[in-house]
């Protein structure tokens, strides 16, 4: 289901045009709104429909295998935490579904250089950012080199 | 036109690719070098990028140590197993060890991973996979990157590496531009870390139409990940084990959880247990292999294809018996919203409700890659505690090329890593480059200047190409001069397919089929030269198509090198149609001399872990 976009409720933001990991929302300069300029470079990935503040970008499945008459919605609410699907069949069947998108407040990660720096030994020794804690298991696991041999298993 | 921006960007390390390996190595590059300069560079937006961009259901790859569920041992003989005992155990055990403390961080930021309400562990999947609810599973880790860089950049398409002038075979930064303002760019770096995506679109997709967007792997993943190294001479490995995936037919929606948590099961068009059935066909061509758990993907896919060619399609998942439970059909769907919505779509279109109808399932194009079950990519050293002398030359995950790391897609020999393995190899790679770049002390790297303007009239010679070619013809898409992108695009997957063992020759190929097709390659190559761009779009997808030509040609040539059907199910050599443990028990090497155009090819051995 390449996107396309409804005239009549895009207004040329271009925060699709920013978010298409494929680069293939652009603003068309004549109606100054968006469109897909490529449909057979979109993978459905939904990130430009759920970017998308007026709600203007929808898809419609692929033309060599999906009927027409279905949609497949997305709701995405950053400050709920949430994002919400309705699904519409072909022959006009609902399923609707609601997931939790995450846990914390958006912004609230700290960056690695606000934790204590590493002593001068951790650097040379195996032990990544906030290992071995992270682990929850006490100590880093590691092989000996006479542990590996060649030959068929 | 005005002459175009060059910008200059110096760096200590240089991340290239911002999914989920790049955002590893970025975090960890801040994390043990406070006082560098940490920079990100990505050709779409960090935010949403790479192959998690529409997000994950599942995370693939973790042991449960604290638990007691799985050791990294475990892990090892589980991908050695599946890649039919060819994987770099020393660099597979060393991201299982780090893989827990990468997704408990994961959900410290604020992932939602599941429970299982009895015992209060992550809910389980399958043996190795938890399920989460992964809508935001890359932007919550692009923050974290964007915290840890001195500078992101998005938007900008690196082309090609840079070489140091004053050291042979060490790298010192990358050049590319940037696909909205046209500048282009110059990167100066101490390490240089590689991030890029694997390939998808080198073989011709089953949708050929609007639908060839709906491909497996994301369209975006461009082969970055191998042409990069691959043009200064870093040694790639294993570029001949490209996947092939069995999915829900047309929108190639994951059938993981279905299988491991859903109960489902397949059957063909009969309602029989087609599995069975060739067991001894394939212990004919592989032997024991095939009596291994659980049975390695590449030959549950030879069953399927066989089935197929016999005449038992379409095979279907049996789906009604566990979707009347409203927990699992909720499962069910959400696991398609969280990954592949495409396939939902197909379903809502085609009126498919798996609780009355058992879906369709197919057999994808192949693909090249390095991070699911398969592990193509580059030759990399060893972690430094226990790596065989004949894996270690330097640095945790550096290439055969000095300063040169890599992670996720691009490093390979280390199959099952999938999104928590990708980002914690590049946190590997980036403690690694951070150690190089501190032992390099102020010695910096110098590229040559000639050959940074010879690449930047190269890089925007396509426009040029298209603006010249344009006046010669009334309109449309047809020159005598030049070639578009999906022009090219196409020629090479249809090259691919028909030679290199895709679709259409049911995956098979032999030494004169690789021949003729890289006799095809190679006039493709030519025409390179002519590609059109019309704006910078296209002069984006014209360096795709770039670096899927020569990924292409490598694996191409080892294919050919590697005389045996290690993996029938991902390919056959119809003219060694077995599996070869007393001459192929080994990995194969290529080195490209991107002067001479030649390719040498050698084995290296493969160690395992004994007990």
């Amino acid at each position: 289901m390449p996107t396309f976009v409804y005239m009549t409720r895009c207004d040329g933001c271009g925060y699709c045009v920013d978010i298409c990991p494929s680069d293939i929302m652009h603003i068309d300069t004549t109606y100054r709104r968006a469109y897909n300029i490529e449909p057979n470079m979109c993978w459905e990935c939904y990130s430009c429909v759920k970017s998308c503040p007026q709600h203007a970008i929808d898809c419609r499945g692929y033309s060599d295998f999906a009927p027409m008459g279905h949609s497949v919605r997305a709701l995405r609410e950053e400050e709920k935490g949430t994002i919400s699907w309705k699904i519409k069949f072909r022959d006009g069947r609902e399923k609707n579904f609601v997931s939790p998108i995450r846990t914390t407040p958006w912004g609230s990660i700290k960056s690695p250089s606000d934790y204590a720096a590493p002593s001068q030994a951790a650097f040379k020794a195996q032990e990544l950012a906030h290992e071995p804690e992270a682990l929850n298991i006490g100590k880093l696991p590691a092989l000996t080199p006479d542990r590996l041999k060649q030959g068929v298993v | 036109m005005a002459r175009r921006k060059t910008v200059f960007v110096d760096s200590d390390i240089l991340v290239i690719g911002g999914g989920m390996a790049g955002c590893g190595a970025t975090y960890e590059s801040r994390y043990w070098g406070r006082d560098l300069k940490v920079v990100c560079v990505e050709k779409a937006n960090i935010e949403r990028s790479g192959a998690v961009a529409q997000g994950l259901y599942a995370i693939n790859c973790y042991m449960g140590m604290q638990w007691g569920e799985n050791q990294p041992e475990d892990h090892v003989r589980y991908a050695r197993n599946d890649l039919m005992g060819l994987v770099r155990e020393d660099l597979g055990y060393d991201i299982a060890r780090h893989v827990d403390a990468t997704v408990h961080k994961f959900e410290e930021w604020g992932l939602p991973i599941m429970r299982d309400p009895k015992t209060g562990r992550y809910q389980r999947e399958g043996k190795w996979q938890i399920m989460i609810h992964g809508e935001s599973y890359k932007p919550i880790v692009a923050e974290a990157a964007r915290k840890a860089a001195t500078q992101v950049y998005n938007r900008i398409m690196v082309t090609h590496l840079l070489m140091d002038k004053t050291k042979p075979n060490r790298v010192a930064g990358a050049v590319g531009f940037n696909v909205r303002t046209g500048d282009f760019h110059v990167f100066r770096a101490k390490a240089v870390i590689v991030s890029a995506g694997g390939a998808s679109h080198i073989f011709k997709p089953r949708a050929a139409g609007e639908g060839m967007g709906r491909t497996w792997y994301a369209p975006w993943s461009s082969a970055s990940a191998y042409a990069l190294p691959i043009l200064v001479g870093a040694k790639m490995t294993q570029m001949e084990n490209r996947i092939v995936l069995t999915r829900f037919k047309d929108g190639y929606g994951p059938v993981g959880a279905y299988f491991l948590h859903l109960k489902t099961y397949t059957q063909n068009a009969y309602g029989e247990d087609y599995e069975a059935k060739w067991r001894d066909s394939i212990k004919a061509l592989v032997g024991d292999y095939v009596d291994r758990h659980p049975v390695p993907t590449c030959l549950r896919n030879h069953a399927f294809l066989e089935e197929v060619k016999a005449g038992g399609g379409p095979i279907r998942m049996v789906t009604k018996e566990a979707f009347q439970d409203p927990h699992k059909e909720t499962v069910g769907w959400e696991n398609f919203l969280g990954m592949t919505i495409g396939q939902a779509v197909v379903w809502a279109s085609q009126n498919i409700d798996p609780k009355h109808i058992n879906p369709e399932l197919t057999t994808s194009e192949p693909y090249v890659m390095g991070s699911h079950a398969t592990c193509s990519g580059a030759w990399a050293s060893g972690p430094e505690d226990y790596a065989p002398a004949e894996y270690q030359w330097g640095y945790n995950r550096m290439m055969t090329v000095e300063g040169l790391f890599g992670a996720g897609d691009t490093i390979g020999g280390t199959a099952h890593k999938f999104s928590s393995g990708s980002f914690t190899e590049g946190r590997i790679a980036g403690k690694a480059a951070v150690n190089y770049v501190n032992d390099l002390g102020s010695e910096q790297p110098q590229y040559n200047d000639a050959e940074c303007e010879d690449l930047r009239k190269a890089i925007f010679q396509p426009l040029e190409n298209y603006k010249l070619g344009r006046v010669e013809i009334v309109a449309g898409t047809v020159s005598p001069s030049y070639l578009l992108p999906l022009h090219g695009l196409q020629r090479l997957e249809k090259i691919m397919d028909e030679y290199v063992g895709g679709i259409s020759s049911h995956y098979t190929t032999n030494e004169p089929m690789l021949t003729r097709g890289l006799e095809l390659l190679g006039m493709l190559k030519e025409d390179m030269a002519h590609l059109g761009a019309e704006d910078l779009h296209q002069l984006q997808r014209a360096w795709e198509l770039h670096h899927r030509v020569l990924a292409s040609e490598c694996v191409t040539q080892h294919t050919m090198f590697r005389q045996e059907t290690r993996w029938p199910g991902y390919y056959y050599r119809a003219d060694h149609p077995k599996l070869d443990d007393a001459d192929w028990h080994c990995f194969t090497l290529s080195q490209y001399d991107r002067d001479s155009g030649k390719w040498a090819m050698e084995k290296a051995p493969v160690y395992h872990i004994v007990d």
